[in-house]
């Protein structure tokens, strides 16, 4: 076969002169670079900066007036960080549902060292927590989520209420 | 290496030991006696059919907007005529579109159909105290697409507003207009707003639970307690109770009972 080039349609006797070139490389490596740039051009308003981490406030005026013994929430707390979005929706369902197939209506939330408290966001948790934008907005804007609880569970009204 | 049947039985005896040991086997044995539990509430009022009396010759015009304005005011109900923000002030012909009522009066021939030819004269002129029947039949519980409302054991027909998807599919349903839709974000014109109540949001649909959260803690409905006796309140089920003593002394009527709802407000006229 030697130097004679071969493909389908017969024997050459010389190997065709194609010029190798990389054709539209402009356009190719451009459209790969405006990519990219779009791709991580979302991630450059935050470069090279550090983001607080979340500081919960914990001084609402309930908090204040209890005890120091007392101040403990109704589940321990690295446990109430981890979980309490699952406990929130276990108190929806046993407070507003449970009287649907027979179950007593459930509305009394016992803690695991006997504590008892009213299951209920707006009564319970929001009365300690009064303060939303220093703590529940403190992690829930650092995570980057956005819980709807607040349509209706925050009552901006609260304290003027309080004060009739 | 292989395995004969005695060394498996054996390992798998030991991890079915070693998995009942720990929270496991506690959650197995004892249930509910390692994590917090959830109860009754101890005061809670509790009945097997919930019903409300409407005695209408004692209940004049100024108890029933008594009434109206306790069972707004303790359910943050807003009223769109008058908002917190006067820029947030409506057209009235807008505001009685956006209405939201849990409980409103109305005239013998907007609130009942049958013929009252062969009741007193002056039936036509009361002001009747309206509100959700909670029916032993209810229509909207039937038709509601994502069972937001459902009929509880004691007979109240109850929403669940985190499921509602505001379809007004109920509203359709329900032959009394007993539901309302929020067209709008309520919470500007609801009027210092009640604490230990949530508000709505916009997009749902809200109606009378005939106080269920203060049955829970042992209260009567706000509006049975503004009446000064002219509403009462109480378990059809139960024969010594007043609303049963009540309906046997005196002749009353529903709404619309030729619709086979079964409606439980019943009106001493």
């Amino acid at each position: 076969m030697d130097d004679k080039y071969k493909n389908e349609f017969g024997v050459f006797a010389e190997r065709p002169k194609v010029e190798k070139k990389f054709y539209g490389g402009k356009y190719i490596f451009g459209g790969l670079v405006i990519f990219l740039i779009l791709i991580f051009l979302p991630l450059a308003p935050n470069l090279g900066k550090t983001v607080p981490s979340p500081q919960r406030q914990l001084d609402t005026p309930v908090i204040q007036k209890m005890a120091e013994k007392d101040r403990q929430c109704v589940m321990p707390t690295e446990w109430m960080r981890a979980n309490h979005m699952q406990m929130l929706v276990d108190w929806r369902e046993s407070v507003v549902r449970s009287d649907e197939k027979g179950a007593p209506n459930v509305r009394e939330f016992v803690a695991p060292d006997g504590r008892k408290f009213l299951a209920s966001l707006t009564n319970t948790c929001l009365d300690c927590h009064s303060n939303k934008d220093k703590f529940c907005d403190q992690c829930h804007n650092y995570v980057a989520v956005a819980p709807n609880c607040f349509g209706c569970h925050l009552q901006e009204g609260k304290k003027l209420a309080e004060a009739k | 290496m292989g395995m004969d049947r005695r060394e498996f039985i054996r390992i798998s005896g030991l991890a079915a030991l070693l998995g009942l040991s720990g929270k496991g086997a506690f959650e197995l044995l004892r249930p509910g006696q390692v994590e917090a539990a959830l109860g009754a509430e101890p005061k809670a009022l509790s009945g097997k059919r919930w019903a409300m009396v409407v005695n209408m010759p004692k209940l004049d015009e100024a108890t029933a907007q008594k009434c109206i304005e306790a069972c707004h005011r303790v359910h943050n109900v807003p009223d769109f005529n008058s908002p917190n923000d006067p820029k947030d002030k409506l057209d009235p012909e807008i505001a009685h579109r956006y209405e939201v009522k849990w409980l409103w009066t109305e005239h013998y021939h907007n609130a009942f159909t049958e013929d009252a030819s062969t009741l007193p004269e002056k039936v036509q002129h009361f002001a009747f105290l309206l509100l959700c029947n909670h029916c032993d039949n209810p229509p909207c519980v039937r038709v509601c697409p994502t069972k937001a409302t459902f009929r509880r054991d004691d007979g109240i027909v109850n929403m669940d507003m985190h499921r509602c998807i505001g379809c007004r599919f109920c509203m359709a349903g329900c032959p009394f207009g007993a539901r309302s839709f929020n067209w709008k974000d309520p919470r500007p014109y609801v009027k210092g707003t009640y604490p230990g109540y949530p508000t709505r949001e916009i997009g749902v649909v809200e109606k009378c639970t005939f106080c269920a959260e203060r049955l829970a803690q042992g209260l009567m409905p706000a509006c049975v307690e503004a009446s000064g006796g002219a509403m009462i309140f109480g378990d059809l089920s139960d024969e010594k109770s007043k609303v049963r003593e009540t309906l046997k002394k005196y002749f009353t009527i529903r709404r619309k009972v030729h619709l086979g709802t079964n409606p439980q407000v019943y009106y001493i006229v």
